[in-house]
């Protein structure tokens, strides 16, 4: 195969084609899909995952993961609605909301990179520790009464038409996390850290300070995404975006990043969480409900873990034929 | 450091023979007496406070609790121990107590050992899922088991469709096993003691649970020595599995009323427990008894909140903390002994 030939038939080119023939077939064969109606609650839908789903890009390239970010966007949401129950007001709410997310995920870097703790168990324990103090900053009440120039800025579209006001900032967003993860120095680092991180050090490369601050800018955009998701339900609750790390780690290996690290590409990762965002929107459609939608999601989940192993297991019994000279 | 000390001669060759008598032994010891510690001062201050937490009500309530997140923990630990996580278990426990649920509803006549059978089928079959796809995929457990986590959940909404059993519609054998007892002990906290005994015994004299131990601290070594790492991570999925699904049923048994979120978020306590009763996350050490403290710790946290008016909603967080702070003090432990054996060695 040669090298143009390998790059296109790469995982997360084959995901951008399914995602689009998905498309595809939902507007066509999905009654309402095709609606710009649809197309904007679609877009609203994704965009707390697609949010989330960037700086989990670099986590998981780095051969960590956080499991606290759905916990950090609910613990957000709660303190947003007891500081706006308290008369504070929202133009100082929103930037406290998103430092404390930041707040929130420098802990989980502090136990990660400083205490050498593995991420999996600790960002197992910020997620019960967030959300349960979620619960007791705000109880299972709801606030609700947010000023309506914000709620339907979130909730708006760009001059009346499909696209939403708030994929300016996701794409704004999207553009720099490429730039840095593909295009500079960091990038470069985020990628060896994750092939191998002693190589990496030896390389120069302060493989736990950039850990630190990845975690870092992971709870600051679960942070905004809570404040986002508060105003575009208009609605503070303590179990806001339960779950949503399910989600947001599946489109991100969907997406073909690589769960041992070392390997993805934020291109691939958008084009898993619209995706994901797709087959979930049209098989709400159909009426399947929430709770049976998450079984479509765990599968995905699953097999975008298992299928590049069976790929790559095939392909290596059947390198022998394959071998030619031009290799 | 007093860990040299007791270290007795030879302990290099006692060392990998049976971790259990000699530096680890005494750092696994510390950490078992340390819960059993903070289990009488927080028994102590919550009945100082409240005479009524050591009633006979409440004690039989904690036992009862304790018994079915034990179970879930000692399954829990097997996973841990061979370097894995299984987060599915809430969810293996929410669909068996709800298939079991529907199965003594719609047969009435069915013994009680056919529901234990029941539950304990469909969760190695859950477990087995698991395993299957952890072995056979070469993918990580996190991954596989928190897909399922959210799969399996999704197939007892699908199957219960918002329907709830009630308790007045289960047969009343099914129902008195979850609140009978045989000589003053239930029957559920003899089932937990008896999967506990059993566990223990296992994974501390026989072949395989020595083999999962090999496998946790090395899996290369571990493939190197002979020991057959896939088929025994199965088999530690399957018996998480089955232990879920038994737990599913106690669960229905004590409760009676089921419905498809039933265990919703029970994975976390599960986790607590296994990692606060010292079962190291980084897999190879710990014991079924610690994680069986765990629970029983857990479990005393959440009553004792009730009984000192707290709010009750601490309790998840007090969870998250406790996760926290047992594998950071594991951390600690584990740099010290590391420390200490260095210092040992470069005396001989």
């Amino acid at each position: 195969m040669s090298e143009r030939l390998r790059r296109f038939a790469s995982w997360d080119t084959a995901v951008i084609l399914v995602t689009v023939v998905v498309l595809v077939i939902a507007s066509f064969g999905v009654e309402n899909f095709g609606t710009s109606r649809n197309f904007t609650f679609l877009l609203l839908d994704l965009l707390p995952i697609a949010l989330v789903a960037l700086p989990m890009t670099f986590v998981i390239v780095t051969g960590e993961i956080d499991l606290s970010v759905a916990s950090t966007l609910g613990l957000t949401s709660a303190v947003m609605g007891s500081l706006w129950d308290k008369g504070m007001t929202i133009e100082s709410i929103i930037p406290l909301c998103i430092v404390l997310g930041a707040v929130l995920g420098a802990l989980n870097g502090f136990f990660v990179t400083v205490l050498k703790l593995p991420s999996l168990a600790v960002t197992i324990g910020t997620l019960a520790l967030y959300r349960g103090l979620a619960f007791v900053v705000l109880g299972d009440g709801a606030v609700a009464d947010f000023p309506r120039e914000y709620t339907s800025w979130v909730t708006g579209t760009l001059g009346d038409g499909p696209i939403p006001n708030v994929l300016v900032p996701l794409i704004v967003l999207a553009l720099v996390f490429g730039v840095v993860l593909h295009a500079t120095p960091v990038g470069r680092g985020v990628f060896a850290a994750g092939a191998g991180e002693q190589a990496a050090r030896f390389a120069g490369i302060r493989t736990g300070r950039v850990k630190f601050w990845l975690y870092v800018v992971s709870g600051a955009v679960a942070g905004l995404a809570g404040v986002l998701w508060t105003l575009r339900y208009s609605s503070a609750r303590a179990d806001n975006g339960f779950g949503v790390e399910l989600a947001v780690v599946a489109a991100v290996l969907l997406g073909g990043v690589s769960i041992f690290g070392g390997k993805g590409t934020l291109p691939g990762v958008l084009a898993g969480v619209v995706l994901l965002a797709t087959l979930q929107n049209a098989l709400r459609l159909q009426d399947v409900s929430n709770e049976a939608l998450n079984i479509v999601t765990g599968v995905l989940l699953i097999v975008s873990v298992l299928l590049p192993n069976i790929v790559s297991a095939a392909l290596r019994r059947r390198r022998p034929r394959a071998v030619s000279p031009e290799r | 450091m007093n860990a040299t000390k007791l270290a007795p001669p030879g302990a290099d060759v006692q060392l990998t023979a049976s971790p259990r008598r000699s530096v680890f032994g005494a750092v696994f010891k510390a950490r078992e007496s340390g819960i059993v510690l903070a289990l009488v001062v927080l028994v102590a201050v919550t009945a100082t406070q409240n005479s009524r937490f050591l009633s006979g009500q409440s004690i039989r309530d904690i036992l009862l609790g304790t018994a079915i997140l034990a179970v879930l923990a000692v399954g829990q630990a097997v996973v841990v121990i061979t370097r894995n996580i299984d987060l599915s278990v809430g969810s293996v426990l929410g669909l068996s107590a709800f298939a079991v649920g529907s199965l003594m509803r719609d047969n009435p006549g069915l013994p009680v050992i056919v529901a234990v059978l029941a539950g304990l089928g469909l969760g190695a079959v859950c477990g087995l899922v698991n395993g299957a796809t952890v072995r056979f995929g070469q993918v990580p457990a996190l991954v596989v088991t928190l897909g399922t986590l959210y799969a399996f959940r999704g197939v007892s909404y699908f199957w219960a469709g918002g329907q709830q059993i009630n308790a007045d519609k289960l047969p009343a054998s099914f129902l008195d096993f979850g609140t009978s007892s045989l000589l003053g002990v239930p029957w559920l906290v003899l089932i937990a003691v008896l999967v506990l005994v059993v566990a223990g015994v296992v994974l501390r004299n026989y072949r395989f649970g020595r083999e999962l131990y090999a496998m946790g601290s090395s899996p290369q070594a571990a493939k190197l020595a002979g020991i057959k790492v896939g088929r025994n991570t199965s088999a530690a999925f399957l018996v998480s599995g089955a232990l879920a699904g038994l737990a599913g049923v106690l669960f229905a048994a004590r409760f009676g009323t089921v419905d498809a979120a039933a265990g919703t978020g029970l994975e976390l306590n599960v986790v607590a427990a296994v990692v606060v009763g010292g079962v190291a996350v980084f897999g190879g050490s710990g014991t079924v008894w610690g994680a069986g403290l765990g629970a029983l710790l857990l479990t005393v946290i959440g009553s004792s909140l009730a009984v000192l008016d707290i709010n009750q909603f601490w309790q998840q967080a007090i969870v998250g903390a406790l996760i926290l702070l047992a594998i950071g003090a594991d951390r600690l432990v584990a740099v010290r002994v590391a420390k200490a054996l260095k210092k040992r060695d470069s005396h001989v």
